[in-house]
C-alpha cells in the first residue's frame, strides 16, 4: 500500500470526473425525452469539458498565474505557475455557455406555449 | 499533497454522484438544484486546481444565473419529466373508461 | 434497443477520450521555463509583468493578447440577449401590465433584499475595477451585479429594469471597447494595441487600456444579463 502513486490517483480522479461528466451528459442528451432534461445534459457536458481543460493546464506545485512584487522574484528563483491559457479559454467558454443555455431554454418555453408539452415524443406535428 | 489528493478524490466522487442524480431525477426542480450543486463543486475544484478566476466565474454564472433561468423555465412549462399532455382525445378516453367501469 | 446502442456509443466515446488522456501525465510541467519561453503560456507569463504591468495574467490574456476574441464574446452575449427577446416576444393587450412575480414576497425577504442589494452592487463593481490586480474581472463582476438586480426583481413586484437605460449603458460600453481598439489602430499599429502608459505593477491605474476595457465589459455584461433576466421573468404565467 505504501507505494501507491499519488499522482496516478489524482490523475484518475480529475480526468475520470471530467470524462464521467461528459459521458453522463451525453447519455442524458441521447436518452431523455424531456427538453429541459436535454438542456441539463448539455450544461453537464459543458461542465465536464471545462474541468478537462483546467486539469490539463495544471502543474504540480504551481501557483495561480497572478503576480505580486514578491511573486516575480519567486518566479525568477524557479517557482512554477500553472498554464494561464486554458484558464482564459474556459473563462470565455463559461460565459458563452450561459448564453447558449438561455437561448435554448427560451426556445423550450416557446415550444411549450405552442404544443402544451415539452416532451419530444408527444410533439407530433413537425411545423409550428 | 496527500490532503489535496483526498479532497480532490472526495469532490470527484460527489460530483459524479450528483450528476447521475441530476440525470435520473424525475422531478425537474430537484434536477435543476442538482445542476447548481454540480457547479458549486466544480467551482471548489477549480479553486483547488489554482484557477481562482474561473472559480469566480463559475460561482457567479453557473450557480446563480443558470439555476435561476432553469427555475423560470420550469415555472413556465411543467415540473414533472413524465407528465402527459391532456388532449381532447385522451380526455374522452378517460371518460369512456370511467363510464365502462361504472357499468 | 436504443439504450443498448447509446451505451455502445458511450463506451466508444469514453475509450476514445481515455486513450489520449492516458498519455497525459497529470501535473507534469509541459510549459517549459519562463525565462526562455517555448510555449505560448510561458511567453504570456514572461511578458505580462514587464510589458503590460498587469498582475493578473489571465486578465492580460483575455483583454489584451486575445482582446479581439473577447469583443466577439460580448457580441455573442448581446446576440443571445436579443434572440431571447425576439423569441419570447408577445404583443401586450391594452392596459396589460407585465408582472415579474405573481405573489408579493414576504416582509423578511423584502427587507433583507433592500439591505443586501447595495452591498452586492459594490462587490460587483469592486470585482471588475480590480480585475487586473486580483482574481475577477468584467464578466464576473457583471454577473454579480446582475445577481443583485435579480434579487430585487424577485422580491419586489414593481421593480423593473428600465430597458432604455440598459440599452444606453450597453451601447456606450460597446462603443468604449471598440473606440479604445480603434485608438490603438490610430496611435500604434494594430487594433486593440496597448497605447497608454502602463504604470507600475500592482497599482490601481496600471496596465494601460486593460482596466478601461474591463470596466466597459463589466457594464456591458451586467446590462445584458439583467436584460435577459428581466425578459425571462416578465413572461406571463400560463
Amino acid at each position: 500500500m505504501e507505494n501507491i502513486d499519488i499522482n496516478q490517483l489524482l490523475s484518475i480522479a480529475v480526468f475520470g470526473a471530467a470524462v464521467g461528466l461528459i459521458l453522463i451528459g451525453l447519455y442524458a442528451v441521447l436518452i431523455k425525452k424531456h427538453l429541459i432534461k436535454i438542456v441539463i445534459g448539455l450544461s453537464i457536458i459543458d461542465a465536464g469539458i471545462h474541468l478537462l481543460f483546467i486539469a490539463i493546464g495544471y502543474i504540480n506545485g504551481g501557483t495561480s498565474p497572478i503576480f505580486s512584487e514578491k511573486g516575480i522574484s519567486l518566479v525568477n528563483e524557479g517557482v512554477k505557475m500553472v498554464d494561464p491559457v486554458p484558464q482564459a479559454l474556459v473563462l470565455t467558454a463559461i460565459v458563452i455557455g450561459f448564453g447558449v443555455t438561455a437561448v435554448a431554454l427560451s426556445l423550450v418555453i416557446r415550444l411549450y406555449r405552442h404544443h402544451q408539452t415539452a416532451r419530444i415524443d408527444q410533439i407530433k406535428t413537425l411545423k409550428w | 499533497m496527500v490532503l489535496f489528493t483526498i479532497a480532490i478524490i472526495i469532490l470527484a466522487v460527489i460530483l459524479l454522484a450528483v450528476a447521475v442524480y441530476a440525470v435520473m431525477q424525475k422531478d425537474l426542480l430537484f434536477a435543476t438544484i442538482a445542476t447548481g450543486i454540480i457547479s458549486l463543486i466544480l467551482s471548489v475544484m477549480f479553486f483547488l486546481l489554482q484557477a481562482p478566476d474561473v472559480a469566480l466565474t463559475e460561482a457567479a454564472i453557473g450557480i446563480a444565473l443558470t439555476t435561476i433561468i432553469f427555475v423560470i423555465t420550469i415555472r413556465n412549462t411543467s415540473r414533472r419529466e413524465d407528465e402527459v399532455r391532456i388532449t381532447e382525445e385522451s380526455q374522452a378516453a378517460e371518460i369512456d373508461k370511467k363510464i365502462k367501469a361504472k357499468i | 434497443m436504443k439504450k443498448v446502442l447509446v451505451l455502445l456509443l458511450l463506451v466508444v466515446v469514453g475509450y476514445s477520450l481515455y486513450v489520449p488522456l492516458s498519455q497525459i501525465e497529470f501535473g507534469a510541467d509541459r510549459m517549459g521555463s519562463i525565462e526562455n519561453p517555448t510555449t505560448v503560456g510561458a511567453y504570456y507569463l514572461s511578458k505580462t509583468p514587464s510589458e503590460l504591468s498587469v498582475a493578473n495574467v489571465i486578465t492580460a490574456i483575455v483583454v489584451n493578447y486575445r482582446g479581439f476574441d473577447t469583443l466577439g464574446e460580448v457580441s455573442v452575449l448581446f446576440l443571445a440577449a436579443t434572440g431571447i427577446g425576439s423569441i419570447l416576444y408577445r404583443r401586450r393587450k391594452e392596459g396589460e401590465h407585465s408582472e415579474t412575480i405573481s405573489k408579493p414576497s414576504s416582509q423578511l425577504l423584502q427587507a433583507g433584499a433592500k439591505l443586501i442589494y447595495p452591498a452586492i452592487l459594490v462587490l460587483g463593481a469592486y470585482v471588475f475595477i480590480h480585475g487586473h490586480l486580483t482574481p475577477g474581472g468584467g464578466f464576473q463582476g457583471g454577473a454579480i451585479i446582475a445577481t443583485g438586480f435579480l434579487l430585487m426583481m424577485m422580491s419586489y413586484k414593481d421593480f423593473h429594469m428600465n430597458h432604455t437605460v440598459l440599452t444606453w449603458v450597453e451601447s456606450l460600453a460597446g462603443i468604449t471597447f471598440v473606440g479604445v481598439g480603434i485608438g490603438g489602430l490610430i496611435v500604434g499599429t494594430t487594433f486593440l494595441e496597448n497605447f497608454m502608459p502602463v504604470g507600475t505593477l500592482n497599482d490601481l491605474f496600471s496596465g494601460g487600456i486593460i482596466p478601461i476595457i474591463y470596466v466597459a465589459v463589466g457594464f456591458k455584461v451586467a446590462a445584458e444579463l439583467a436584460g435577459v433576466l428581466d425578459t425571462l421573468l416578465s413572461i406571463k404565467e400560463n
